[in-house]
């Protein structure tokens, strides 16, 4: 084979291989996202965080604005311990609340904010202070089923 | 320096335990062609390695060109060997490129050359062989003759001070063992080179060298120029010349009785 | 009994001596491949010829592999992810298992298998047609001239071929799941993107090609350079390739999965 053939394959070959590099961080990955914006960590404390893992988004009115960075347990106040790491370009007030949010039924973890009203903005090392933790979906059916069975009791009175 | 190129005393060679060479006494004037002849398995092409320096002596003196390959590191035999050649027995080319890439191989590793000068002498060295025209074939295309040529060719390139041929007569037609021993001696004339002969054709190598030893057994048995060994009445160069089947080299493999062995002892 | 107790072992005492032996040779191997690579590099003509034996003629073979190994995802992964109720995941599955595992471990069985083989057979009979003794009575190093560019071309083309699979892949996963079953493109693409991380998932994925594109060249190389210089050997080297490479990109794969992706 030619020489000026083998370079040309050998060319289109590493072009290829590059572009589809390319199209897996882009495309397929996250890069380019904010993970290379620039970004501040806040704390949240949790009862308890469910499935949360490290990596989840953090959203707010349903916009990706930050992932979860790190998750911790404090042994002093018995709660799991969750950084945020947000985006630099959005800022939420001091009083926002943070809760952990289910997409779909059975589907992935996420935490959403809910602006507050403060003037203040939340900085680098501050700390969300209102917190809703996940729901346990087994500590979901008992009520369901010890309701379920109250009522049941009372209309079995009613009907005495 | 001395008029020999190859200069060698006493040289012993084992393989591990086994003893191959027993002092062996050899050398080649500058400009000659020497034979080395015996039969299969007699150590003949272990002294061709080791003159190649692909093998080390165990014992004994073995000089080329004045240097003695006992003491050679990787380095100094690397230079020696550019003033080597050597051709294998089946040419032992290069399969993945052309007859003329094959040529110009030694070139392109060794020189700087330019690349019309290396095209000039690839051609030259072709053109010697008579194969000038093939230059552009791939190795699979040439017949078992035309590829040792090439291989000469190829051997020849860095202009060589010394070439070791390994059975260079094996395997080919009369016409292309008469060429390739004419060219033998044609190109060490021409070129002034010396030629060492690995071989156990008789008839053609005594018709192109100067010079022929005998191994048998790891050991020189007879040596002497063609005309003294045409005359020669050691019984294992009669035998080795006229080609007989029975004589110090027996026809039989050392066996146990023949009778014993079919079984046929009176019950 | 007992003798053939003490034959047992001495068997499996010289299996485990000869395989610590080999295992020796290769890594000295290895090291002198490694230290003759100055020469390839001042003369990259010599790798770009074999980034196109190894690279460029293995590429058919990986384009359709993955995108049928995609497509098979995608058709696979729905039927899964359906009984959940959860069909827009499919791009991460895909991608995820593509990305992480099935790129570079299938890109490198195939790599074995295809130009593995290959390197095997080639070196070994230019070891029986004595070829590299040749080479050695030119002054040429075979292991700076033959060994060392065939082992920088396959290192250099694994992590592309393995690129090349998983997007070949994930665009197969694509077809199937998007255009052909009618799962919404927008969260099978942004699903996947929130899902996918570059250096937690497609960097190590490289990373993991790398180092099998190393362990199977080096395998490959070792066993053609070893081989008994017979049709035999060759053949049996060859064989050896292929199934000492797959093995050992299998288990370096779950080596390396324990330390990439432990906790994640």
């Amino acid at each position: 084979m030619q020489r000026a053939t083998i370079d040309l394959w050998v060319g289109i070959f590493v072009v290829a291989g590059f572009a589809a590099i390319l199209f897996l961080a882009l495309k397929v990955g996250n890069m380019g996202g904010f993970d290379s914006t620039a970004t501040y960590v806040v704390k949240a404390s949790f009862d308890n965080i469910g499935g949360l893992k490290v990596r989840a988004p953090v959203k707010s009115a349903g916009v990706v604005v930050g992932r979860v960075s790190d998750i911790s347990f404090d042994g002093a106040a018995y709660e799991a311990s969750v950084s945020l790491s947000l985006d630099a370009r959005y800022k939420f007030p001091k009083d926002t609340s943070a809760a952990i949010m289910t997409s779909g039924l059975l589907g992935e973890q996420y935490i959403a904010l809910e602006a507050g009203g403060d003037e203040k903005m939340l900085a680098q090392g501050d700390g969300i202070t209102l917190t809703q933790g996940a729901v346990v979906l087994e500590n979901l059916i008992g009520q369901f089923l010890y309701s379920k069975s109250e009522s049941d009791a009372k209309a079995a009175d009613g009907s005495q | 320096m001395s008029d020999n190129l190859i200069e060698i005393r006493d040289l012993s060679f084992a393989y591990q335990e086994r003893l191959v060479l027993k002092g062996i006494n050899l050398s080649a004037r500058r400009g000659q062609v020497i034979a080395i002849m015996g039969n299969s398995g007699c150590g003949k092409t272990t002294l061709l390695r080791l003159i190649g320096g692909a093998l080390r002596p165990t014992r004994g003196l073995l000089r080329v060109d004045g240097v003695d390959m006992g003491s050679l590191d990787q380095t100094g035999l690397y230079r020696l060997r550019r003033r080597m050649g050597m051709l294998f027995q089946f040419g032992a080319l290069f399969t993945d490129i052309s007859v003329f890439e094959n040529v110009a191989f030694p070139l392109r590793e060794h020189t700087a050359l330019p690349e019309e000068m290396i095209r000039d002498l690839v051609l030259m060295k072709l053109n010697a062989v008579g194969l000038r025209g093939a230059q552009d074939l791939m190795p699979s295309e040439l017949s078992g003759g035309m590829a040792r040529r090439v291989a000469l060719a190829r051997s020849i390139a860095l202009d060589p001070a010394l070439i070791l041929y390994d059975e260079p007569f094996a395997g080919l037609d009369p016409i292309s063992l008469g060429v390739t021993g004419n060219l033998i001696r044609r190109l060490t004339d021409t070129l002034g080179m010396t030629s060492v002969v690995v071989t156990h054709d008789v008839q053609e190598s005594l018709k192109i060298v100067d010079y022929v030893y005998f191994v048998s057994e790891g050991v020189i048995v007879a040596e002497g120029t063609p005309a003294q060994i045409k005359a020669s009445d050691l019984p294992y160069v009669h035998q080795f010349v006229h080609g007989e089947e029975d004589g110090p080299v027996p026809f039989h493999y050392p066996a146990p009785g023949y009778a014993d062995d079919l079984a046929l002892q009176p019950c | 009994m007992l003798s053939g107790l003490a034959n047992g072992l001495r068997g499996i005492g010289r299996r485990v001596v000869d395989g610590v032996w080999r295992m020796g040779v290769a890594t000295r191997f290895f090291l002198l491949t490694l230290f003759h690579s100055g020469q390839s590099f001042r003369r990259f003509q010599l790798i770009i010829r074999e980034i196109f034996t190894a690279g460029v003629l293995s590429l058919i073979i990986i384009l359709v592999s993955g995108l049928f190994v995609g497509m098979v995802l995608g058709l696979q992964g729905y039927e899964t992810l359906q009984t959940y109720g959860s069909e827009e995941a499919l791009g991460i599955l895909v991608a995820l298992s593509l990305v992480r595992e099935l790129g570079p471990v299938v890109a490198a069985l195939l790599f074995a298998s295809r130009a593995g083989s290959a390197i095997t057979a080639e070196i070994g009979l230019m070891k029986a047609t004595e070829q590299i003794a040749a080479m050695e009575m030119m002054a040429v190093d075979p292991i700076a001239r033959v060994v060392a560019p065939r082992f920088w071309g396959a290192v250099i083309s694994m992590p592309f071929l393995a690129a090349l699979f998983s997007a070949m892949g994930i665009l197969g996963g694509y077809l199937v799941g998007v255009i052909l079953i009618g799962v919404d493109e927008g969260s099978f693409w942004s699903q996947m993107q929130a899902a996918v991380d570059f250096k937690e998932d497609i960097l190590n994925g490289v990373i993991k090609s790398v180092v099998f594109g190393i362990a199977v060249t080096v395998i490959a190389l070792f066993e053609g350079y070893d081989a008994p210089p017979t049709a035999e050997g060759v053949s049996r080297a060859t064989t050896r390739t292929v199934v000492t490479s797959s093995l050992a990109i299998l288990g370096l794969d779950f080596i390396l999965t324990a330390f990439m992706f432990r906790g994640v």
